[in-house]
């Protein structure tokens, strides 16, 4: 069994999806590597080798996604990898997807467990927000490509070295390369980051419109959470879509999750069902978050969150 | 400019889909709806073809079980000149890469300079078929747009990524997805409902863009996960905020 796991690089640091995919990994034994998609960084390479990766193919930052997936490509026909693992993130998702198409292999996505075992593979992915489990088995030959969901696996380091470090091709892709990234703009948030935060004050369409929204930061301050958001709400230009919590923004499982004026669409649902306590309010009893909320308040946000405000500040 | 909008046709999201309890592929209905996220692509693709005015049109592409064709007419009545259709039973529970490779070839065959998607379909949500749809046709892709603009005859766009965004230019014939959010889409006026009755739908199937499905992965169970219940779900009297601050000094928040 060879397993070759997929990581970005952000400010030096290797993704965290990639650390928890290594760590899962070292479950089926076999040799295990990286590649690894930005600066090299020494405590990245350092990180991919402490969760389990001997190996790490490193290619640059500036390359595209077609240049990124040939490279790739041409070290799979040399190395011979069983099994490659991708996050979620939008490279992931662009050179997992590429990767396929040029080694007529399928995506198997949005997997929530992976098994090995009599020479089959197979991953488990939820669907109908979580309510149901599929499992589907692998049967397009090596490599088996998986993109998994966020904090399915613990990321547990071993006592991995420093992994060998090749550099990953960049053939020449010809048009497929006509792309520039002309400039890159960071949106920052204050407070704690919201993949990390232990509570998360979210709101959704029911905050009305962004000055009614804002009330959330003031709440979330109080309890020294982050803020996040439905789709709805960062399509609307109220927050940055870096607060987008769902199955296309950010999956977080905090110890407590507060949803306002979020009805619960699926699309959301799958980024916050795993919160250990749920707290929701919405005046529509019949809003599918009510089903997943360990207490749910029917009630006009706009009273209920400013009261709530107000008595947390008594309290000093 | 010839563009050319895949649309996915879907169980109405009103009342969740169902598997075939024997082959597991979702079951489709005869009135299939739109999927609400590639009302979004079709908007954009309008807009750039008012922007560069009579050399171009709009032609909507969907791979599904025709049925009624309620949701591609749905799409024509936004303004598209026209659609093809790609139906046959082989392709029934075809997975992403052949619904890529089906999507590809009609694209070429239909001469398309750009071809625009969603991000993920709704009902299915693999989210790769706009990477693997630009590996099969070797152009470049220009995914998770929210912003989109026609720039000297390239395509500009703000690329959302995790930190933020980017903004990345690529040249003609391409591929562009893009994010629910990244324009308004218009509603259908009454005379475009009319006018979609009549506009052309081509009809093809696998073996006349020569795809030949492939199964290269199986579902081998399907089962119910014990859901998460319900906790105290209260009407608020005017002191829910109270109920609130409980809770929170029952998990130690407070």
């Amino acid at each position: 069994m060879k397993t070759w796991v997929f990581s970005t690089e952000s400010d030096g640091a290797a993704a965290p999806s990639a650390l928890e995919a290594l760590s899962k990994a070292r479950e089926f034994g076999g040799e295990l590597g990286a590649i690894l998609v930005g600066a090299g960084s020494d405590t990245a390479l350092a990180q991919l080798g402490a969760h389990g990766a001997a190996t790490v193919l490193h290619g640059p930052q500036t390359a595209s996604s077609a240049v990124i997936a040939a490279g790739i490509a041409q070290a799979v026909a040399a190395e011979q990898p069983d099994l490659l693992i991708f996050g979620m993130g939008t490279l992931d998702r662009d050179v997992a997807g590429r990767l396929s198409a040029r080694l007529g292999k399928p995506v198997l996505a949005n997997a929530v467990d992976i098994t090995v075992g009599d020479g089959t593979l197979r991953v488990a992915n939820e669907i109908l927000g979580g309510s149901t489990l599929v499992v589907t088995e692998s049967a397009g030959g090596s490599p088996a490509i998986v993109i998994t969901r966020p904090k399915v696996f613990a990321a547990e380091p071993a006592d991995g070295g420093a992994p060998a470090v090749t550099a990953l091709e960049a053939p020449d892709v010809g048009h497929a390369d006509a792309l520039e990234v002309l400039s890159q703009h960071a949106e920052t948030s204050e407070g704690p980051d919201l993949e990390a935060a232990a509570i998360v004050v979210s709101g959704g369409r029911g905050m009305g419109d962004a000055d009614r929204f804002a009330v959330l930061n003031e709440l979330a301050g109080l309890l020294g959470g982050a803020v996040g958001a439905t789709r709805a709400v960062v399509d609307a230009g109220w927050v940055p879509y870096s607060l987008q919590v769902g199955q296309t923004g950010k999956t977080v499982k905090p110890d407590l999750y507060i949803a306002c004026g979020i009805s619960g669409a699926m699309q959301h649902l799958v980024g916050m069902k795993d919160s250990t306590t749920i707290v929701a309010i919405n005046k529509d009893s019949e809003a599918p978050i009510f089903g997943i909320s360990d207490l749910g308040i029917i009630g006009d946000v706009h009273t209920v969150v400013p009261a709530l405000v107000e008595a947390l500040k008594n309290r000093g | 400019m010839k563009i050319v909008v895949c649309v996915k046709q879907i169980p109405d999201p009103a009342s969740p889909y169902k598997l075939d309890p024997e082959s597991y592929f979702v079951i489709r209905p005869n009135d299939q709806v739109l999927d609400d996220t590639d009302r979004y692509g079709v908007e954009v693709a309008l807009q750039l073809a008012d922007e560069i005015g009579e050399a171009a049109s709009v032609t909507l592409l969907s791979m599904s079980p025709g049925g009624s064709q309620q949701g591609i007419r749905q799409a024509l009545a936004m303004g598209a000149d026209g659609a093809i259709l790609v139906e046959d039973e082989t392709l029934r529970g075809a997975d992403a890469l052949t619904t890529s490779q089906v999507l590809a070839a009609a694209a070429t065959r239909a001469g398309a300079d750009l071809v625009i998607t969603g991000t993920e379909s709704t009902d299915g949500y693999t989210g790769v078929v706009p990477q693997q749809v630009a590996e099969l046709m070797g152009v470049p892709a220009l995914t998770f747009a929210r912003k989109v603009e026609h720039v000297d005859g390239k395509i500009r766009i703000e690329r959302q990524t995790q930190a933020g965004y980017d903004v990345v230019e690529g040249a003609l014939p391409a591929i562009l997805s893009v994010t629910s959010g990244v324009v308004e889409p218009r509603y259908p006026t009454f005379k475009g409902i009319m006018q979609a009755k009549s506009k052309p739908v081509e009809t093809l199937t696998a073996a006349d863009l020569g795809v030949t499905p492939e199964v290269r992965q199986k579902i081998v169970s399907v089962e119910a996960v014990p859901g998460r219940e319900a906790g105290d779900i209260v009407e608020d009297d005017g002191e829910g905020y109270l109920r609130i601050i409980e809770k929170l000094e029952e998990v130690k928040v407070v």
